[in-house]
């Protein structure tokens, strides 16, 4: 009887190609510390060769980890879009432009067969947001499963599957360069701190994506099953005046650290600095994610809401072993 | 218990934005701006001047320009003249000596309250630079009686004035109102309350203190400041080897004792406290300390006995 089940879920699981060539990036925004120190631990400890996948460690912005801040000139993070990518570069360009670029040739180019299989671009967050793996797909059954080994795995961190729905040509982060890829991005912490705990599910984290993938190299079945997909619906700023712009609230204490908790129309939103409450309007019960993250002010995001749906997920297996 | 009679206070200042990017601060300020513009002298029941310490590092809402400008305020910096090359925070120390100061004469303003947040779990840590001005000294026995939500310290560095480096040295009476846990670049609507509500103390028990009331005399527990302790670093490029323990992250004020967990590197191996004398960590994983190579304070704690005080009438 297992046998037959076993030949069934490996007839009906679908077939993907390895996960042969691995990025790993940290230091992408320069004061987001636990991807520094671990692509540094990384780096230090190189590889001896026998590891059956290829993984390749980057420091994405090392000028802007010198100086401890999160970009140079321009937000590295959003310099992976086609027209940034392909836009002709001088020595007065942004660096980040010209470093976009460079990464690009390293570990793409992106949407073609050379970039690498899976990019994991390793961040933090002053948010509550536990562990996030944030992709452009609702559909990418690689991303969906690590996610699902890391949510059975990490017994003390909460993991969720957050998705942008940009078309790959917009997308504008570092991880849309790899055939796969996410952002892992673990709060709260803040920029220009490192947090042992935070460094330490992050290591977790990477090791059990690795984990995963070799086992998937491997030709290990994996199930399928179901995940919890949150897909980006809108972002709200903060109250601010109408002349010099100037934020005129905090996120309210009701919902500062509340990541992931539904947030209905009329709940409490923002407090502003003379005491008046402020609550959501919207008509749709929504769930709020990066509130009140540092490098968003400016972005004029005080928090971003998403849909949550259950997604669907086959079983998968490596295609090139029966 | 004696009483003691001092002089009246006739002005304070509540700065904000000295560092540019510890946003409680700026935002307090920012709202007793509003306040000031909508009810005039009538918004305070004494005279209160609002200052924006640092205006440039607080519209790049970064710590500072070219130079920490809370280490701009000692005797040297304030009488060297100011040239060409002189540091932005350098030439704003000046402005500020000018508008709250001189330092160290009596057209200096009474009493100056500076604003601070920290990464560090401190709760509301009130710091000082000497351990007999009997005024201060009563404001923080008055907010530790005052504040029941939140732990309220007194941190005290026993340096003398002259050598004072930071802002609330300029004045007569001063001291730094710092609250954390806040990232920097963030504003958490709970520490800007706590902030807030410790600035209408202050203001309160001066028009108290003015009106002539008594306050009684005791004892304060305070953390005398005794030294810094770097992170564990690579001796050729200088980067942390190693991150402030789980133990210890957060636990400031804890009683530190050998044999107790301080550092675990990146590689997993922990370090531990080695001294034999019990010591009180403060600051704890503060971002702006990395660079000035602290992880955290160590202090010694200590009572402070202060008078009855009362106002001094003509």
């Amino acid at each position: 009887m297992q046998m037959d089940r076993h030949s069934h879920l490996w007839r009906n699981a679908v077939a993907m190609p390895t996960v042969s060539r691995v990025a790993v990036c940290g230091g992408t925004h320069g004061n987001e510390l636990a991807g520094v120190y671990l692509v540094r631990e990384r780096l230090k400890r190189r590889a001896d060769g026998t590891e059956p996948v290829s993984v390749v460690t980057v420091m994405s912005n090392p000028r802007a980890v010198q100086l401890c801040v999160r970009y140079v000139e321009t937000d590295l993070n959003r310099c992976f879009t086609r027209a940034t990518l392909s836009a002709p570069v001088s020595e007065t360009s942004p660096y980040e432009m010209i470093r976009s670029q460079e990464l690009n040739a390293l570990l793409g180019p992106k949407g073609s067969a050379q970039a690498v299989d899976l990019l994991c671009d390793l961040h933090n967050t002053t948010a509550n947001t536990g562990l996030c793996l944030i992709t452009y797909s609702d559909c990418d059954w690689i991303c969906l499963h690590i996610c699902k080994h890391l949510q059975r795995e990490m017994a003390s961190t909460p993991v969720r599957y957050v998705h942008f729905d940009i078309p790959l040509n917009e997308a504008y982060s570092l991880d849309s360069v790899g055939k796969h890829g996410f952002a892992m991005e673990i709060g709260p912490q803040p920029h220009s701190v490192v947090r042992s705990v935070i460094f330490s599910a992050m290591q977790e984290g990477v090791q059990l994506m690795m984990d995963w993938i070799c086992q998937f190299n491997s030709g290990t079945l994996f199930e399928g099953g179901w995940v919890d997909v949150y897909t980006m619906v809108k972002n709200i700023d903060y109250p601010r005046d109408s002349e010099t712009h100037v934020i005129t609230a905090a996120v309210h204490p009701n919902l500062q650290d509340r990541d992931f908790c539904l947030l209905h129309p009329g709940d409490p939103m923002f407090l502003s600095f003379s005491g008046e409450t402020l609550r959501y309007k919207g008509k749709e019960a929504l769930y709020p994610f990066f509130i009140n993250e540092g490098a968003y002010y400016e972005k004029g995001i005080a928090l971003s809401l998403a849909r949550k749906r259950r997604v669907e997920i086959p079983s998968v297996r490596s295609e090139t072993l029966r | 218990m004696a009483l003691v009679f001092l002089p009246a206070l006739a002005r304070m200042a509540v700065c904000g934005g000295t560092h540019g990017n510890e946003l409680s601060g700026v935002y307090v300020v920012q709202e007793m701006e509003r306040q000031w513009k909508e009810k005039g002298e009538c918004a305070w029941p004494i005279p209160v001047t609002t200052v924006l310490s640092n205006p440039r590092a607080v519209k790049e809402c970064r710590r500072y320009i070219e130079k920490d400008m809370n280490r701009c305020f000692n005797r040297a910096t304030l009488s060297s003249p100011i040239t060409d090359s002189s540091p932005y925070e350098v030439r704003r120390a000046h402005e500020l000596n000018n508008l709250l100061g001189p330092k160290g004469s009596t057209d200096a303003i009474d009493l100056i309250c500076d604003l601070h947040n920290t990464t560090a779990n401190m709760g509301l840590t009130l710091i000082h630079y000497t351990t007999s001005d009997w005024v201060t000294l009563h404001i923080c026995k008055y907010l530790q009686t005052k504040l029941t939500k939140v732990p309220v310290r007194v941190l005290v560095l026993d340096v003398p004035i002259s050598d004072a480096y930071s802002l609330e040295s300029v004045s007569k009476h001063g001291f730094s109102i710092e609250v954390g846990p806040q990232p920097h670049g963030v504003v958490r609507a709970d520490i800007y309350t706590i902030m807030k509500e410790a600035v209408d103390l202050t203001i309160d028990w001066i028009h108290k203190f003015s009106s002539g009331m008594v306050f009684e005399g005791g004892d304060v527990e305070a953390f005398r400041f005794i030294k810094s302790v770097d992170y564990p670093r690579d001796p050729e490029t200088r980067t942390l080897t190693a991150a402030i323990h789980p133990q210890l992250q957060d636990r400031d004020f804890c009683l530190l004792k050998r044999g107790d967990p301080l550092f675990l590197s990146f590689s997993g191996e922990t370090v531990k406290y080695e001294e034999e004398e019990p010591l009180h960590p403060f600051f704890i994983n503060e971002a702006a300390y990395y660079e000035k190579e602290i992880a955290f304070h160590l202090g010694k704690k200590m009572m402070l006995t202060i008078p009855s005080v009362q106002v001094q009438k003509d």
